[in-house]
């Protein structure tokens, strides 16, 4: 039923494939076995290039709207209709109409947000920023704490296994978005020796972290009792190496790889969790651009600026779509069970 | 099967508390550790410019000076047995179970929350069907026609329908299927029993754009499941012997892949019920979740902390009916742990 093209090949003979692959690869480590597989998926590859770029956008921000557009804060509200806060499609004349495009040009090139005016593209690109800083942030809380405690309940069994896998079914189990509003909204604005967006970031990184991490402690759980039965972990133990060798120095080296799929996968998710923050107000607080926070904004104008509508979201649909893309492709081309 | 059942039971009275107490934690101990006087944290507990007097008077009614452990009890003892204010000279009532009361709107907050639980209970059913029957349907065809067209359709379709979330979805039908094209009316909630055709009509898009995120996991899912389970050896002897394909889709195929399956629907059904939040908000239907959001805007503390409370006891009572049925179902399960 296998049509032609389609990703996993199944031939019609395995010895065929089997034979050829073992001579293919006999030189090889994973790693390069991997990278190789994951260059020939196109679709994952774009998605890495999209992901590249992405994280480009939000790096040079300051001198990418410097050079095509305004800085996100500026005003613009000749262009504008001070009756329905629509873009005009001839500025200061009121009678012409609104623009359909929302006020695309040259000069700005993803239009302009209702009623004060400010450059779409320039929030856009530092929205970027704030997006792509929360997500990472938050993974990179994930993992820590995903990988400390889930190597833990794997490696040690037990009541420890028993305690964290428990705390785990019930954080998997909790509405973390009723939970992550809850904590947004008691924590007043000047806390823990921070203030204003300094303290909302950490914050959003902090409660997104704090939440997601049983993803990954789950893997990291399930690698670990499979790994701790490998030969190489019974001859560092006769050799009288002690469990935080073991831990640090055997363990850990190995687990990197499933580490760092999982986490590209845990991305996007991070990414849709801080955009439903700001989109509820409890995210990044204005003017400091936040693409959930545009979206919340435009459901007031979607009537008269639909692409008040589209811009931000399509920002979201395309970098949580290229993350998941990129991550399904390094799963693939490190699954042992996928031929190649 | 009843030992079982009196497990779960124990396990899920053990989960109440866990989340009871985290649902404290957040609301009483966090701010205090975010360096805030009670006099502060009562601000949150009454209107907007309240008197120094008023202040004093709710540090005191809600213990917030005292130690953390009283006032754990007492919002333990809130909930069985209900609990009474001293405000503004005279006392108010707020009956068991009580989840708090609300001193901007003088409201009781469970009451209102089960005015709006009709809404929330309509938005998640309807989008719930629609959801489970739509995500396996489409996944257990495209993992018998993998590869096919459909099959490549269907999983593109599904990617963005992960990477797509809700509130963009729910704006661009807005903006174009009801305000642009005119193809829906302007959703809206209209109870079941007075208009039973008005009610659909107005639910129909919230609960297409609920049910399109949660359906493109379930096709991913069951598509992956399926193809694990149909290279299994039994679904070859099932063959073997001879019975006809739809046999060996439907009951040896397709059992094995739903239990994981209605696990996570149980949890996702309880999540939604405890507040579509994301979903209320785009459509503005008066629900549980957006009574939480909109309290958030006036900074209406015991109604966030009545909705936290309320949701989470939702999740784990669909859990508990999930891990009965499964054992029901799954005779396996009964006899392990």
């Amino acid at each position: 039923m296998t049509a032609p093209g389609s990703e996993t090949t199944e031939s019609a003979d395995p010895e065929v494939v089997a034979s050829s692959g073992r001579a293919d690869t006999a030189n090889r480590s994973l790693r390069q076995i991997a990278w190789q597989r994951f260059r020939r998926d196109k679709v994952a590859m774009g998605g890495a290039i999209v992901v590249v770029l992405l994280i480009l956008m939000a790096v040079l921000a300051p001198l990418l709207t410097r050079f095509f557009g305004y800085s996100p804060n500026e005003f613009h509200q000749e262009l504008m209709d001070p009756l329905t806060g629509g873009v005009l499609r001839d500025p200061g004349n009121p009678a012409g109409g609104l623009d359909p495009l929302g006020g695309i040009s040259p000069q700005h090139l993803l239009g302009l947000e209702p009623v004060n005016g400010r450059d779409l593209f320039s929030r856009i690109v530092y929205g970027a920023q704030i997006s792509l800083l929360v997500a990472f942030g938050a993974t990179v809380l994930c993992v820590i704490i995903g990988t400390i405690l889930g190597s833990l309940a794997g490696y040690f069994g037990g009541w420890v296994d028993t305690v964290i896998s428990r705390a785990m079914d019930i954080f998997l189990a909790f509405p973390l978005l009723l939970f992550a509003i809850a904590l947004a909204g008691v924590i007043p604005d000047g806390a823990f020796g921070l203030e204003g967006n300094g303290l909302r970031v950490a914050l959003l990184i902090f409660i997104i972290g704090f939440f997601n991490w049983p993803y990954i402690g789950r893997i990291v759980r399930g690698q670990t009792l499979t790994l701790k039965e490998r030969e190489f972990v019974e001859a560092a133990r006769s050799l009288g190496a002690s469990n935080r060798h073991i831990l640090f120095r055997e363990l850990l080296p190995n687990l990197v790889t499933p580490i760092l799929i999982y986490s590209t996968l845990l991305i996007p998710t991070n990414i849709i969790f801080e955009a439903s923050l700001s989109f509820l107000g409890v995210g990044i607080n204005p003017p400091t651009p936040s693409w959930g926070g545009m979206l919340s904004d435009s459901l007031q104008f979607y009537t008269t600026s639909p692409h008040f509508v589209i811009i931000p979201g399509l920002a979201i649909f395309l970098t949580v779509l290229a993350f998941n893309l990129f991550g399904d492709g390094l799963r693939d081309a490190f699954d042992p069970r996928s031929t190649d | 099967m009843l030992t079982y059942i009196l497990r779960r039971l124990g396990a899920g009275v053990l989960l109440l508390g866990v989340v009871t107490m985290v649902t404290f934690v957040i609301f009483y101990v966090v701010p205090r550790l975010a360096g805030q006087t009670p006099q502060q944290l009562a601000t949150m507990y009454v209107g907007r410019a309240p008197t120094p007097a008023a202040l004093e008077a709710t540090v005191d009614r809600l213990n917030l000076d005292q130690p953390v452990i009283l006032q754990f009890w007492e919002f333990i003892k809130g909930i069985f047995v209900g609990a009474q204010y001293e405000f503004g000279g005279r006392v108010v009532e707020c009956s068991a179970p009580c989840f708090g009361y609300s001193f901007q709107n003088y409201q009781e907050v469970f009451p209102e929350i089960m005015a709006r639980l009709p809404v929330t209970a309509s938005l998640a059913i309807g989008a719930g069907v629609i959801w489970l029957v739509g995500g396996v349907a489409v996944g257990v065809v495209s993992a018998i026609k993998k590869g096919s067209l459909f099959d490549r359709l269907a999983m593109g379709v599904a990617l963005a329908g992960v990477s797509l979330p809700v509130f963009f979805t729910g704006l661009l039908a807005l903006a174009f299927l009801v305000h642009a094209w005119n193809i829906f009316p302007t959703p809206g909630y209209t109870p079941l029993i007075e208009n039973p055709w008005q009610w659909a009509v107005g639910m129909i898009l919230p609960w297409l754009t609920l049910a399109f995120l949660h359906a493109a996991q379930y096709a991913r899912q069951t598509r992956g499941g399926m193809l694990e389970t149909m290279g299994e050896d039994y679904i070859r002897t099932a063959r073997a012997k001879g019975l006809p394909e739809r046999t060996v889709i439907f009951k040896h195929g397709l059992r094995p892949t739903l239990t994981p399956i209605v696990t996570i629907f149980g949890l996702d059904i309880g999540l939604v019920l405890g507040g579509a939040v994301l979903t209320e908000s785009v459509y503005s239907l008066n629900g549980i979740g957006r009574y939480a959001v909109q309290a958030i805007v006036q900074s209406d503390l015991p109604v966030i902390l009545g909705v936290t409370l309320f949701g989470a006891f939702f999740v784990v009572v669909c859990n508990l009916v999930v891990d009965i049925l499964y054992a029901w179902v799954d005779p396996r399960v009964r006899v392990a742990r």
